[in-house]
């Protein structure tokens, strides 16, 4: 049974904009999944309809093979989510927030407060449970967010962009603990605008963009569309002529940064074995561009020129390059 | 989710933790919710009951100072009963809060009943502390405890219900003030709080009858004192009526999402 299974899912807005314009998805269960999209896409408003803060205009939603319109309840309960915005009573005290949460999914308090403490610890709050919320980073609110969206112990999480704006060691924390959570058997729906997170973390992933589904595939599939890959190689010395070397197509950057981009037919110790025959030393190496967000580019890109679906064809390339997933 | 389960014990918790939620936001801010109601009719008492109410004898059979205690401790009710609903629903609005509870299996009943809940909490502390206050004036018996009790709990069930309403509505923070502002204040002063229909001339009398609160007021009056301009039957019926309609309308607007979804 699919954790998430939509059919033909649609959102018409006052005024006429369709944000949804028919999405099928399913997401199976014990997956980490991955949505991607461009700014305005459908992310959130996809996101909203799971989560029953935003009126579907038609198809179906089902959690766990429970019709969100037949069972609502049941569906919530089945559900976690992280929102993208902090939505708090800033006057609460941390625990609160929390205890509070569990209460209104009818977890009696005595219990609740124990969840709360459990989660708390998880996530390194437990000692801020007093802290009134608008006395809290950026960082804290996030991960207080996710216990808020754990203490009910759902089936199914949905981030909606987790770790934006909060610093490299806060994020890494944030994964090994969504890692674990997987691991544990809890379905993992996620968005992002880091698709290194998304590279990191999920297993498929569906790209929306102008309310429909571009790609719907799994993490593997997709990175292996990559033919080529670009590095950049700091050199020991100055190089002042570009050699030629069979198979790759070389740019310099400076006298010293060298940009090489190889098909997968090349492996990378060809490459050096090419490069030190021509007498030129590597200090060190990097891909030039995640290869999650260059597919990602390329996809969008490709579609939008096409006028794929686009509602506004004047506006869509410039839309399209806006990733934020 | 071993005790979660699904129900009226589930549905049960989440009430509780609503109300407790609303009785503690009202009682942290008690200097701002519960004081000033007391402090306003201490100075109606002062004003009106002993300085001017001396000088006007009787009104409806009764000293002026006893005639308005009933009205004075409903307006007290009706007015904290209106506003605590009405700023705290539209708090989390604002702040979006309150998406906990709509993405939480809480039914839209339990989420209503919860605020009004709350509501008539605060209405019913503040009323508790006028007639504390009214009794340093005058000696308070209670003709009837249970048309007392019946009547100071619709009445805040009602206006509850109205500020829930309002907040629904609100898109800022002055919109929750218009309506107390320029309906509920002139419909409480002219619902007979210190003053019998009876002084009035017939036309105005009938205009008065219009007036919802001046059923509660003497529904009230009349569990306070054994006196009523009107039959207290009626009175029960209008405000019975009046919580049906504005019950079934809020439960249509939460079901809807107005103003709380897209």
């Amino acid at each position: 049974m699919p954790a998430l299974d939509v059919q033909q899912l649609t959102k018409t807005y006052k005024g006429g904009f369709q944000a949804l314009k028919g999405i099928d998805l399913t997401v199976e269960e014990g997956d980490f999944f991955a949505l991607l999209g461009p700014n305005g896409a459908g992310k959130s408003t996809f996101i909203g309809i799971l989560a029953s803060l935003v009126n579907k205009t038609d198809g179906s939603v089902r959690v766990f093979g429970e019709d969100q319109d037949r069972t609502p309840e049941l569906v919530k309960s089945f559900i976690g989510l992280v929102p993208q915005e902090f939505n708090f009573n800033l006057f609460l005290p941390v625990v609160e927030v929390v205890v509070n949460q569990a209460g209104y999914y009818g977890i009696p308090r005595r219990e609740a407060k124990v969840r709360a403490e459990r989660y708390l610890k998880q996530l390194d709050l437990w000692d801020r449970r007093d802290t009134e919320m608008r006395k809290l980073s950026g960082g804290l609110k996030r991960r207080l967010m996710i216990a808020r969206a754990l203490v009910h112990e759902p089936r199914l999480l949905i981030l909606d962009e987790p770790t934006a704006g909060v610093d490299i060691e806060i994020r890494r924390s944030m994964w090994t603990f969504l890692r674990e959570l997987n691991a544990g058997g809890t379905t993992i729906i996620l968005t992002t605008h880091y698709l290194e997170e998304a590279e990191s973390l999920c297993r498929h992933i569906a790209i929306i963009n102008h309310g429909e589904i571009a790609e719907r595939t799994s993490m593997l599939t997709l990175l292996n569309r990559l033919n080529t890959e670009t590095f950049v190689l700091n050199l020991k010395g100055r190089l002042s002529e570009l050699p030629q070397l069979g198979g790759f197509v070389l740019q310099h950057l400076d006298d010293c940064t060298l940009e090489v981009e190889m098909s997968r037919e090349h492996t990378v110790n060809g490459l050096f074995e090419a490069l030190s025959r021509n007498g030129i030393e590597v200090i060190s190496l990097r891909n030039k561009q995640n290869r999650l967000e260059r597919l990602f580019l390329e996809m969008v890109d490709r579609r939008a020129d096409a006028g794929w679906s686009s509602s506004d064809p004047a506006n869509a390339p410039d839309a399209a390059r806006k990733v934020t997933a | 989710m071993s005790r979660q389960g699904v129900g009226w014990y589930r549905h049960w918790i989440s009430f509780q933790t609503i109300f407790i939620k609303e009785i503690l936001r009202f009682t942290r801010i008690w200097v701002q919710t519960i004081l000033p109601s007391v402090i306003t009719t201490t100075l109606y008492f002062v004003i009106f009951g002993r300085l001017i109410g001396d000088r006007i004898g009787t009104m409806g059979g009764l000293d002026y100072l006893d005639f308005i205690v009933p009205g004075l401790v409903l307006m007290g009710v009706i007015t904290n009963a209106y506003s605590n609903v009405v700023s705290s629903f539209y708090s989390s609005k604002f702040s979006r809060y309150i998406e906990e509870l709509l993405v939480s299996p809480a039914p839209d009943w339990v989420i209503l009943a919860g605020y009004v809940a709350g509501g008539v909490a605060r209405g019913l502390v503040v009323g508790l502390a006028v007639m504390l206050v009214a009794m340093v004036f005058t000696e308070i018996r209670i003709h009837s405890v249970a048309v007392t009790l019946l009547v100071i709990t619709m009445t805040a069930v009602l206006f509850a219900l109205g500020g829930f309403i309002n907040a629904v509505y609100a898109n800022s923070f002055d919109d929750i003030s218009i309506v107390p502002t320029f309906v509920l204040t002139p419909l409480t002063y002219l619902g007979g709080v210190f003053y019998s229909i009876e002084l009035l001339p017939a036309f105005w009398q009938g205009v008065s009858l219009a007036n919802p609160v001046l059923y509660m007021v003497n529904a009230f009056r009349f569990g306070l004192q054994g006196v009523s301009d009107i039959p207290v039957g009626i009175a029960f019926g209008i405000i019975a009526i009046f919580i049906l309609v504005l019950g079934a309308f809020s439960l249509h607007l939460l079901r809807r999402g107005v103003g709380i979804k897209t």
